[in-house]
Parts: C-alpha cells; sequence; structure tokens
C-alpha cells in the first residue's frame, strides 16, 4: 500500500512503518517560537531544566508586537533576549527582521521533508517548500526545549486539486477562500491537506504559500505541496541543510479529494466573523471601509506589493479611508523600496508601517474603532481579532483591498480594470 | 475524576480569539486576571458568574484558531470542569491535555445539553451525565493519558525527567 508524503516524512521520524491515527513520539528538524518565547522559556524553567536539549533545533523570532507597545510587551521581549543569550540559540532574529512565518524560508530554516513545529498555528505555512509543518501550543515547545521531542497523531490526508488558468487579476488568495467557503472552518480538521494540480504546479512561490499559510484555517494539521521549480530554486539560495524531496506515492490513500477549477473564479471575500464565511465580492460590493490593513503572514510579500502598488500609483486613498501597509519582512520591504514602491504608496497617502504582525491579533499598529470597518489581506476575521470586538473584518486579496481603498467602499476590482495599469 | 457544576453552553466554531482575546495573551498572565477575561468577547456574563466545576458545552470544531494555550488555561484558571464538544480544533485539544482539563467528545450529549442545567461528568467510566439521560465518551488515547493522569503535561515531563 502507498503512502502520503505525511506518513512518510512522520514515519522516518518515528523510525518506524505508520499509519494514520497512531501516536508517536518524534525530534523535530526545527521548532519556531515567536514573542511567546518569554511566556515558554518560564515554563522550561518550571519544569526543573536549566540548558536546552539542543539551542540548534530553535528558531525564535521576535514580530506579534514589534517595536513593544508598552512597558509589558518591552519586558517580554527582554526576558526573550536574555534568554536567547543564556542557552547560546543561534537563530534569533530580533524586532528589525520581519514575521516568522516569513523570516523562517527566507533564512533557510524550511526545508523539502523537514519536520517543523512552530508555538504558532500558521506554521502549517511551510508545506508550500515541501516541508511537514504543525502548529503546537507553549507548553509543548517547553517540553521541546527540555527533552527534544513530542507527540503527534499520524494525520488522515485529504488532496486539494486544483486546475485551470488565474483569471487576470485573481489570486490564490480568491482560491483559497473559496476552498474555506466550500470546505469550511472544520473541513480538514485533524488532517493534512496535499495541495497539487496543474496550478498549483505553476504558481509563484508567494502565492502558493497563502494556500499552505491559510490550511489551519480550515482545521488543518498540516498543509503540503510538492515543490516546483521556482520553489527549489528559492531554496537553494538558502538552504544549507542538505535536503530530498519527499513525495506521496501514486497508491497513497487519501480520505477525501477535492477539485476546484480557478478559470472562471471571481474576487472572493470572507464576512465577519468566521473565515468561511465566503461570498463573492460582488454581493458585498458598496459597503463602507475605514480602514485597510495590507500585511500579515499571508498577503504581504513582493509579488503582493507588485499588485497594490500598480493600483495606488499615482492616485489617492480615499479620504476616509486608513490604508495600513506592513512589508511582510525587512527583505521584502528593501526590495519593493528599491522597486520605488514603497514611495507610490507613501504618495496615494499610505501609512508605512514597520514588518511585523502589526494589529493582527489587535496588539496594535491599527487597532479600530467600534463600528468600524477593516479590510484585510490577513487570514483572520475572528470577532475581536484588530483588538475590538464591536468592529468588523473582512479579509480578501490585495488586489480587491488595493482597489476598495481608493473608493472607500468594498468594490469588486473587474469594474475599474479598465481605470488602472493592471 | 467527577465533575458537578452548570451547562454554559455556545454554538460552533468557538475560536480562540473570543476564548482568550489575542491582545491580552502577551499582557494578562496571572491565572486571576487570566480567569477575569475568559471568554470576553463571547459571554461578558460567564466570567463573573462561573462556579467551580461548571462545563462549557459547545458545537463543532471548538477552539478553532490561535494556538494560544490561554485559551484552554483561562478557562482552567475560572473553575471550568471540562469542556464537551461535538469536535475540537486541534492545538485546543492538546493544550487542553496538556494542562488536564478534560476536553470530551460527545455529540449526542451536545444536542441534549441546555444552557444552565445541571451536569455531572465521571471521567473515569466515560459518562456524561444530565436530563436527558446518560451519554458517554470516548477516552483518551492510551498514548495520552499518562499526561492527563499526571496532571498535564509539565508535571509529566518532570516524571520523565526524573525531577521532583
Amino acid at each position: 500500500m502507498g503512502k502520503t508524503f505525511t506518513e512518510k516524512v512522520l514515519g522516518r521520524k518515528a523510525g518506524k512503518d505508520i499509519v494514520p491515527g497512531e501516536i508517536i513520539e518524534v525530534e523535530p528538524d526545527v521548532a519556531m517560537s515567536h514573542d511567546n518565547t518569554a511566556a515558554i522559556s518560564k515554563t522550561f524553567y518550571n519544569i526543573g531544566v536549566d540548558k536546552v536539549y539542543n539551542p540548534e533545533m530553535h528558531v525564535i523570532i521576535l514580530d506579534h508586537c514589534t517595536p513593544a507597545a508598552n512597558e509589558k510587551f518591552a519586558q517580554n521581549h527582554k526576558v526573550i533576549r536574555e534568554f536567547v543569550k543564556k542557552q547560546g540559540i543561534p537563530n534569533f532574529y530580533d524586532i528589525e527582521v520581519g514575521i516568522c512565518h516569513q523570516v523562517m524560508h527566507e533564512k533557510g530554516h524550511v526545508w523539502p521533508g523537514a519536520l517543523i513545529v512552530g508555538s504558532d498555528s500558521h506554521t502549517t505555512s511551510y508545506g508550500a517548500f515541501g516541508a511537514f509543518s504543525a502548529g503546537i501550543g507553549r507548553s509543548e515547545m517547553a517540553v521541546i526545549m527540555a527533552r527534544g521531542k513530542i507527540w503527534l497523531r499520524v494525520p488522515e490526508t485529504i488532496r486539494i486539486w486544483v486546475e485551470g488558468e488565474f483569471p487576470e487579476g485573481i489570486a490564490s488568495k480568491d482560491l483559497m477562500l473559496k476552498i474555506a467557503g466550500e470546505i469550511g472552518a472544520d473541513g480538514a480538521l485533524y488532517k493534512a491537506i496535499e495541495f497539487c494540480g496543474p496550478t498549483i504546479d505553476r504558481m509563484s512561490v508567494a502565492s502558493r504559500f497563502v494556500l499552505t499559510n491559510m490550511a489551519v484555517e480550515i482545521g488543518a494539521k498540516a498543509g503540503y505541496m510538492i515543490p516546483n521549480a521556482e520553489t527549489l530554486a528559492y531554496l537553494r539560495e538558502r538552504v544549507k541543510t542538505p535536503f530530498e524531496i519527499v513525495e506521496s506515492d501514486p497508491d497513497a490513500i487519501y480520505e477525501a479529494e477535492y477539485k476546484f477549477d480557478v478559470s472562471a473564479l471571481e474576487p472572493m471575500i470572507a464576512k465577519p466573523h468566521t473565515v468561511d464565511n465566503v461570498v463573492p465580492v460582488s454581493v458585498v460590493k458598496g459597503t463602507k471601509i475605514d480602514q485597510v490593513f495590507f500585511g500579515s503572514c499571508t498577503n504581504a510579500r513582493v509579488e503582493d506589493f507588485e499588485v497594490v502598488s500598480n493600483v495606488l500609483r499615482g492616485k489617492k486613498v480615499h479620504p476616509e479611508v486608513r490604508m495600513l501597509v506592513f512589508p511582510a519582512s525587512a527583505e521584502v520591504y528593501l526590495e519593493v523600496l528599491k522597486r520605488g514602491w514603497i514611495t507610490d504608496l507613501a504618495e496615494a497617502g499610505c501609512v508605512i508601517m514597520n514588518p511585523g504582525c502589526g494589529p493582527c491579533m489587535g496588539n496594535h499598529e491599527g487597532v479600530p474603532a467600534d463600528g468600524e470597518v477593516t479590510l484585510a489581506t490577513s487570514n483572520r476575521n475572528f470577532k475581536g481579532r484588530l483588538g475590538n470586538k464591536e468592529s468588523f473584518v473582512y479579509l480578501v486579496s490585495p488586489m480587491t483591498a488595493a482597489v476598495s481603498a481608493l473608493t472607500g467602499k468594498i468594490e469588486d476590482f473587474r469594474e475599474y480594470q479598465n481605470d488602472m495599469r493592471l | 475524576m467527577l465533575i458537578k457544576g452548570r451547562v454554559w453552553k455556545y454554538g460552533d466554531d468557538i475560536n480562540t480569539d473570543v476564548l482568550f482575546p489575542g491582545k491580552y495573551t502577551y499582557t494578562v498572565t496571572d491565572a486571576k486576571e487570566m480567569a477575569k477575561i475568559a471568554l470576553e468577547d463571547l459571554d461578558p456574563e460567564f466570567a463573573k458568574n462561573v462556579q467551580k466545576g461548571d462545563v462549557i458545552v459547545g458545537g463543532a470544531n471548538f477552539g478553532c484558531g490561535s494556538s494560544r494555550e490561554q485559551a484552554a488555561s483561562c478557562l482552567l484558571y475560572a473553575g471550568v470542569g471540562a469542556v464537551v464538544a461535538k469536535t475540537f480544533a486541534r492545538i485546543f485539544f492538546r493544550n487542553c491535555i496538556n494542562f488536564g482539563l478534560p476536553a470530551l467528545t460527545s455529540e449526542k450529549a451536545v444536542d441534549a445539553l441546555e444552557h444552565g442545567e445541571s451536569i455531572e461528568i465521571d471521567t473515569e467510566k466515560g459518562e456524561i451525565l444530565c436530563e436527558a439521560g446518560v451519554f458517554s465518551f470516548p477516552p483518551l488515547p492510551e498514548e495520552v493519558v499518562g499526561i492527563f493522569d499526571a496532571g498535564g503535561l509539565i508535571p509529566y515531563t518532570k516524571k520523565q525527567l526524573g525531577i521532583k
């Protein structure tokens, strides 16, 4: 019987032949944590261990509230810096580097076939590079620091096949929202997802990432894709660890299969307050917006800036809209700065913020007021997500966000296509 | 373990942001303070009125969203004896085990239970007793029952490492 990618990677780690449903104890290749490392370090010391089991395994990235919004966040960062120094953890990225899920692959900590865990739910992201990666809790990370191991249940795998050419301006975010709307927020609960098909093979590194990043929004433990040529070229420049691509066998068993054709896909939007509350943008066209959040680990990479700056160049953001721009990382920031796109956005009236998570979990840098509507390129629109439960968050692609910023209302960008340099 | 209390019933897809808002994840760390903001964005009455042993009942995908374990630990600190749901999001489920908070799956019990009614749970027998009758729930997998029995992942790890 054939094996899925997940069964192969987890089986190799467990040192035995495994089947879905089995619980195994494994040693991850990489363990990522962020601002929550302060709490993790406290739990680690509470266990009664002094030295981290394998400092090389850990990657610590500050991004969730950077720079510190108040003395509590500042203290939190200080505890982490001291912990990193004391434990000799070599892979530490301070507040200037960027969002953890972006920095992980930029700095070569992600490779095909790797087993990666992270104390952040969007750790599913690294499947876009052919890794098995799953989110875990803080205490579990503390235990990995103490003894290098974690228990995992071997998940069943579902396959999402995507074919067709994207219509002009329609992006992977529209596809992911469509998938979330159809499969539902618990449609892949406890499962590993394999995204495959000719469309997935053709997509850019950044576009593929959107799908695995949001795999957790439909309940998945991990999302995976076979790395394509562009992905491998990207990784070769960055990864020092030797790796082998792991793929599912042709006769592997999938629990379910879904098929999507993007050739007639429309711009999609997730309405408040769940990620699967999805409709075509045309249904909510005209809804007044107060803020645009262009950022997050989902959509704030170079190709997203290209789309947004092409829309806003030479134009002005609507006077009643605040448009906040957060590049995913310093690397992205520098690249889009060199290309002149930051100038375009600043001239259009955007507020250019620092690389990091921004307001994504309501810590700072753009918390909305009561009753306000935010159009976000991020991945989550739960009630109170941006820090105010009396506000509303809609999730969209960068294209929809940019066009709507111009008019102050949710827009179907296709009606504006002739008007813009797309 | 015998759990006795009242039911607090909510719907499907109860997410970690309404259980423990993201804005508090780095600033509210004291157990008593965490208990006060449990379910803040879902039910402001909850934290004020919850009593020791009370049980939270939810629909499908309970605890979806973030990996933040405070979404589970704040319930424990508020006195919650167990969470009963149709299904759990995976990281939340792990966090419950890791804190020794019973996270029990029973679709039938969830459908039968009503907000405010009295409930009794016997974790050893695997039974939920309520107005509508007796409902069973599946035991934890053998491999992780040790974590739960030790009182959570940290005491379990101490035991494994021979630390007192």
